[in-house]
């Protein structure tokens, strides 16, 4: 990552996703204010006041309108933003699938944060990541990088792909700290994403034609199945174009998941976010201790990256699955479920176990994590380390 | 105002729809289309409206229409106006601006669509907001809405309403918005009127269009007019616009504010509809009948005294 | 299919889009059980039944009727101020 240039900034996560909106030049922001992501609207509000971005910014009463005017406006046309955390993106659902079916390219930032009951402020991924079935593709960042990267990858994906993108972010440990980022330079994001060029729009000059009707069983199941595979299907996309991103920047989003020492591990280590950052530190506790671990970061969580785990987990390798959420009801996290269901019949001799740790913003240091690795080792197998 | 005769062709709710027969939600869209004029965007929520446009690949209604989930009107015409401007502002498209407004009935304006519509109304975004009352959920089976009348019998309501309904449009006028008007199929060329006028104002319009519901009143689908006549004549729907906060009576209102004619004919209109049955044979009748002329007396003094109002 | 096809046109069938169509939810079946019929000497041609029809199945002007979309609701006849149109039982 070329992050020691001239260039290099230090500003918060938020800011960064700001900047990168503010690049992706969008015509229609809304959003309602909710901690950890209010500033990242606040921020492009000023920009759409002081005539730097424009774009209406349109301050709307609830989250559940909030994501409304942006599949709207993305109806009429235009490309939209939204930011929102928590019970914010809960009360969304309802569009949220409705933005998905009806291939509306809306890009949304959600700002990781615990969900009521009861009241959090801090980061976990149950909001976001308990949206995995609505349609949208979701992208997690690991730093303010990543951020500012993906908000531009979001919009080229989403456009190209015509499914709704997520960037998804830790509240607090990425929003508010001040971490060193490269800006991309403006030529560079304008040669990257010009204006949206829609197939359809509202617009009296597309025609008059009526969206999303009642629809027959044939023809909606044929809509919902022409998601579901071009759903599975975006994971090139969204490989393709990172990688697109990342010779113009000389940056690296254009990888699913982030390998840390996997190649001779015997143990690899599976998170998502910044916890995927100290997962990599972890690893190398471990081996201090004698213990050869590396680490794999989620980082395309939506479409779930199944071959890129099949390459990345060669047989005999024990994957201990770290969990910022919950699959209630099954004994584990929601990534660990995934990952089973990826490797099943894949792998003859992979063991996978796992726990759901730092939920509602529980402080994961290099060293605890370690320690849990441990723990579940010993639990699930009993394994001499 | 042009006379019918020299009204638009255009038919923007087309022959062979899905609505029923003798329908106020499609007789009423074909007026407003021909005041609004080709360039123009509709937005609707669940309602009898979005089940008569018929299934997909077809449309019945000759424009284009955005369906957007129940509780989202008002935000998503703000949105879709806004990108329309922005986009001619940046010169991807050329000439006016199209004209966007909802159709909505009265559940996705009184009830669940009351907040984003609130909103829309208090940033004045340059929006025309329809609802056509029929005074239930008629699309889901005649639930009762915040627009039922008190007494009014529906599904959910089989006793009759308890509780009188809300007074949607000085809600909606102490938004502080440039124009409000309640219009009624009785009279389509007060509608047509009133269109044309919000139509070229600048900043959030609403008008409200009292739809007998023949299904859901139980009468002759024959006679959906004539109960409409009949609800203004006996006050229990009133015409009025207030443009920039003067306010002004239309038809038998004008007339009843005015002080030049009583409110009339209440008891006919109650019993030519089947939902007000059990209040017509109940042993309170006449007492429940006085609250019912006392209540709708109240709501024409407070817009009397709104009009009266100078701020 | 099995690589994003990125370069295909994306037609009004990949969208959730209808377009509009007379009759888009069918002709009027035989559930009409009456039938407006026009007085031509009675009518004076003031088009209240056209401005009225929740249909708009009377032409302005010649107050012709399609029958095709006719739902027979009755709208016309108590509307029509000269009693131009009756409505007729259908056999």
């Amino acid at each position: 990552m070329g992050i020691n240039t001239n260039r290099t900034k230090l500003d918060t996560g938020n800011n960064a996703c700001a900047e990168a909106v503010k690049l992706a030049a969008p015509d229609i922001i809304a959003a309602y204010p909710i901690t950890p992501q209010t500033s990242v609207s606040e921020k492009l509000a000023s920009y759409v006041d002081e005539g730097v971005l424009h774009a209406r910014y349109i301050p709307v009463e609830s989250e559940h309108s909030a994501i409304s005017a942006v599949a709207a406006a993305s109806a009429a046309g235009a490309r939209t933003f939204t930011a929102t955390s928590s019970q914010g993106i809960l009360y969304m659902n309802e569009i949220l699938h409705y933005t998905a079916g009806g291939r509306l390219p809306v890009v949304l930032v959600n700002v990781n944060r615990a969900i009521n009951a009861p009241w959090c402020l801090y980061v976990d991924h149950q909001d976001s990541a308990s949206q995995r079935d609505t349609g949208w593709l979701q992208l997690y960042a690991g730093d303010n990088q990543e951020i500012h990267d993906y908000v531009l990858l979001a919009y080229r994906t989403a456009e190209e792909a015509m499914i709704p993108t997520m960037v998804c972010y830790d509240g607090f440990l990425l929003s508010h700290s001040m971490l060193p980022y490269e800006p991309i330079e403006e030529e560079i994001a304008r040669k990257y994403l010009p204006d949206r060029d829609p197939d359809w729009c509202l617009h009296p000059a597309y025609g008059r034609k009526t969206f999303a009707q009642v629809t027959p069983a044939f023809e909606y199941s044929e809509f919902r199945k022409r998601l579901a595979q071009e759903s599975a299907l975006a994971l090139d996309v969204i490989k393709d174009r990172g990688a697109e991103l990342d010779a113009l920047t000389g940056h690296n989003v254009c990888s699913h998941v982030k390998p840390y020492r996997n190649e001779d591990a015997d143990y690899l280590i599976v998170s998502m976010g910044s916890m995927g950052v100290e997962a990599e530190m972890s690893a190398d506790i471990l081996r201090n201790q004698g213990i050869k671990a590396g680490s794999l970061r989620v980082r395309t969580f939506r479409p779930f990256p199944a071959e890129t785990f099949v390459e990345l987990i060669p047989e005999g390798t024990s994957v201990i699955v770290l969990d910022r959420n919950y699959a209630y009801g099954t004994g584990g996290g929601i990534i660990l479920q995934e990952l089973k269901e990826a490797l099943y019949g894949r792998k003859v001799s992979v063991r996978i176990a796992g726990t759901s740790i730092g939920v509602g913003g529980m402080e994961l240091p290099a060293q605890h994590m370690a320690d849990t690795v441990k723990d579940v080792i010993l639990s699930a197998w009993n394994d001499k380390i | 105002m042009a006379g019918i005769k020299e009204w638009s062709d255009y038919e923007l709710s087309l022959p062979g729809n899905a609505a029923c027969g003798g329908c106020p939600s499609t007789m009423a869209l074909r007026t407003v289309g021909k005041a609004l004029g080709e360039n123009a965007v509709m937005i609707m929520t669940p309602s009898c409206a979005v089940a008569s446009i018929g299934l997909l690949p077809k449309s019945a209604y000759d424009i284009p229409t955005l369906n957007i989930c129940f509780a989202g009107a008002g935000v998503s015409a703000s949105a879709v106006v806004n990108a329309f401007e922005i986009a001619h502002e940046k010169g991807r498209f050329e000439g006016e601006v199209p004209t966007v407004f909802n159709w909505t009935g009265d559940g996705g304006t009184y009830d669940i669509g009351l907040q984003s519509l609130s909103a829309a109304a208090e940033r004045n975004d340059n929006i025309l907001h329809f609802c056509y009352n029929n005074e239930a959920y008629s699309n889901t089976g005649i639930q009762r809405s915040g627009a039922t009348m008190q007494f009014a019998q529906t599904t959910t309501t089989p006793g009759g309403k308890p509780n009188p309904k809300k007074n949607l449009a000085q809600i909606m006028l102490e938004h502080r918005v440039p124009y409000v008007a309640t219009a009624s199929i009785a009279d389509l060329q007060d509608l047509y009127r009133k269109v044309e006028k919000a139509k070229a104002i600048q900043g959030f319009k609403y008008i409200e269009i009292h739809a007998p519901c023949f299904t859901a009143w139980k009468f002759a689908a024959a006679d959906t007019v004539e109960i409409a006549r009949l609800a203004v004549k006996s006050g229990a729907w009133l015409l009025w616009e207030a443009n920039e906060d003067v306010i002004t009576f239309q038809g038998a209102t004008k007339q009843i504010a005015e002080g030049k004619k009583e409110p009339e004919a209440l008891e006919e209109y109650l019993s030519a509809q089947g939902r007000f049955n059990k209040l017509l044979k109940s042993p309170d009748r006449e007492e429940n009948l006085a609250q019912l002329k006392a209540d709708l007396a109240r709501e024409l003094a407070l817009i009397k005294h709104r009009a009266a109002f100078k701020g | 299919m099995n690589k994003f096809d990125t370069n295909k046109s994306r037609n009004d069938s990949y969208f959730p889009l209808a377009v509009p169509v007379k009759g888009a939810g069918g002709l009027t079946g035989s559930w009409r059980t009456h039938r407006p019929v026009l007085d031509h000497d009675k009518c004076v041609g003031c088009d209240i039944c056209w401005l009225y029809c929740p249909d708009g199945v009377i032409a302005r002007g010649t107050q012709k009727i399609d029958y095709d979309y006719c739902k027979g609701c009755g709208v016309c006849e108590k509307e029509c101020p000269t009693n131009a149109i009756r409505m007729e039982t259908e056999e």
